[in-house]
């Protein structure tokens, strides 16, 4: 059988809402449109669906996913498919008792996210009073013996506690250490200039990652991610359009990625009305950049053509206007001076404090 | 991993599951996956803690007789060192 369009993962976005406001978050900036969240019933079928077509990894996120009150019925209805299911989470709201609960009713590891290794500056990227209690919820995971992933999203502001971000996932026995830097798309993207780290702050957190990484071989994982405004070529994103994962969003629409339907001119479903495996094989928005056909020059000679696929599509087309170019981050990319102009003014501002632009349930508003 | 005493277990974070549409094993741990041939799922089934290395070596060689017994001896090192730089393996001793 065919595997090369085979989705492993199925990314649920069980919600918009969330406690938090982080400056940097992946979920569309103009979340007033999005009211309407899909029930239990369609989730589990969704599951079901998602599990003959070839899911075997489940990462339930949001927005906050813990905000869901059905998250009980929701793993437990995963746990039945045999689906390895994650828990993406702010760690907030949560109580012992509620994650044993869903520990016991088939839940396979958790990720919990830190702003920074302060409770100050953490609680104010944030946008509120958070870091305690995400310090118990990691605790309370490793406590029942699951497995914990401790994520941090690194920006200019944290960027340089990256010592003492391995120590607090040494210290909380994390599994994995996932040092994310922050993709410039959604409410990065408008937060760009306060969000960029320079040059010489991304090369000294690689060096230090990856003396860690050595040390901790075979006991922590330590996976630094790093940042495409900085390397020669772009990212894989999602290891290919439409190739490995399966976002679901809140209100139903299957999507490529999480930000997909932000990309004017595609054409996405919503699985209410159409059977899963029907939308990944056949739907336009799934095939519009899959395969070779469509990539545009740089890309259609490039050899790295199958290792990124020409890159992000968001990416390109919140930069570019256009999302069949190449990524402007590919510094082959006819686009790629927006990328270079990014990283000079990040430089330039160094030390300056810029304002965050803050997620708000309603649209947004500036502190 | 080549110490032929040391009894090798699958983390419990790892979970072998069968993959219908290929036929072949998925050994799955947080957000990632490894997909096993024939031989790297025979040895995962060996890795539960009361086998040692050898004792893996010498029941894969009467399973699989027409392997030599150095490259069974190879396959197993390496794949047990994919499994260990990873973090889902336990050494019993």
């Amino acid at each position: 059988m065919n595997n090369e369009h085979r989705p492993y993962t199925l990314i649920a976005e069980l919600t918009y809402r969330c406690p938090l406001r982080c400056p940097y978050c992946s979920n569309p900036w103009d979340l007033a449109e999005h009211g309407n969240e899909i029930d239990t019933d369609t989730w589990l079928r969704v599951f079901h669906e998602a599990e003959e077509l070839g899911v075997v990894q489940l990462n339930l996120t949001g927005g906050e996913p813990l905000l869901r009150d059905d998250l009980e019925l929701l793993i437990e209805g995963a746990g039945k498919l045999d689906l390895y299911t994650n828990l993406i989470t702010s760690g907030i709201p949560l109580t012992f008792e509620r994650l044993s609960r869903l520990h016991t009713l088939g839940l396979d590891s958790v990720q919990v996210s830190i702003q920074s290794t302060r409770s100050s500056v953490s609680d104010r990227i944030a946008g509120a009073p958070s870091f305690n209690r995400k310090l118990d919820a990691m605790q309370w995971v490793t406590a029942l013996g699951i497995p914990l992933t401790m994520n941090v999203v690194l920006h200019r502001e944290n960027i340089s506690e990256i010592e003492e971000i391995i120590a607090l996932a040494e210290r909380v026995s994390a599994d994995r250490l996932e040092l994310a830097n922050t993709q410039y798309l959604g409410w990065a993207l408008k937060n760009r200039a306060a969000l960029l780290p320079t040059r010489e702050q991304i090369e000294r957190a690689r060096t230090v990652a990856a003396e860690a990484k050595m040390r901790l071989r075979g006991k922590m994982e330590v996976l630094f991610i790093t940042p495409d405004y900085y390397s020669e070529y772009p990212k894989s994103c999602m290891e290919g359009w439409g190739r490995r994962f399966i976002v679901v969003n809140p209100e139903g629409l299957a999507l490529p990625c999480h930000l997909a339907h932000r990309i004017s001119g595609l054409r996405f479903e919503h699985v209410t009305q159409r059977r899963l495996a029907d939308i990944w094989h056949h739907s336009a928005g799934f095939n519009r950049f899959r395969g070779d056909d469509w990539l545009p020059d740089p890309c259609r000679t490039c050899e790295r053509r199958a290792i990124d696929f020409g890159g992000c599509r968001c990416q390109t087309f919140h930069v570019m206007g256009d999302a069949d170019m190449t990524d402007p981050a590919c510094s082959l990319a006819p686009g790629h001076h927006h990328i270079e102009s990014a990283r000079t003014q990040a430089g330039r501002t160094t030390g300056i404090p810029v304002l965050f632009e803050y997620r708000t349930g309603r649209g947004c508003s500036s502190r | 991993m080549t110490l032929t005493t040391v009894r090798p277990r699958l983390s419990p974070k790892v979970r072998l599951r069968f993959d219908r549409r290929t036929g072949r094993h998925l050994l799955l741990y947080p957000e990632r996956g490894l997909e096993l041939n024939n031989t790297a799922t025979a040895i995962a089934r060996l890795c539960t803690g009361e086998w040692t290395i050898d004792e893996m070596l010498n029941h894969l060689a009467r399973a699989y007789d027409d392997v030599s017994p150095n490259e069974i001896r190879r396959e197993v090192c390496e794949f047990l060192d994919v499994l260990a730089d990873r973090g889902l393996l336990q050494a019993m001793s």
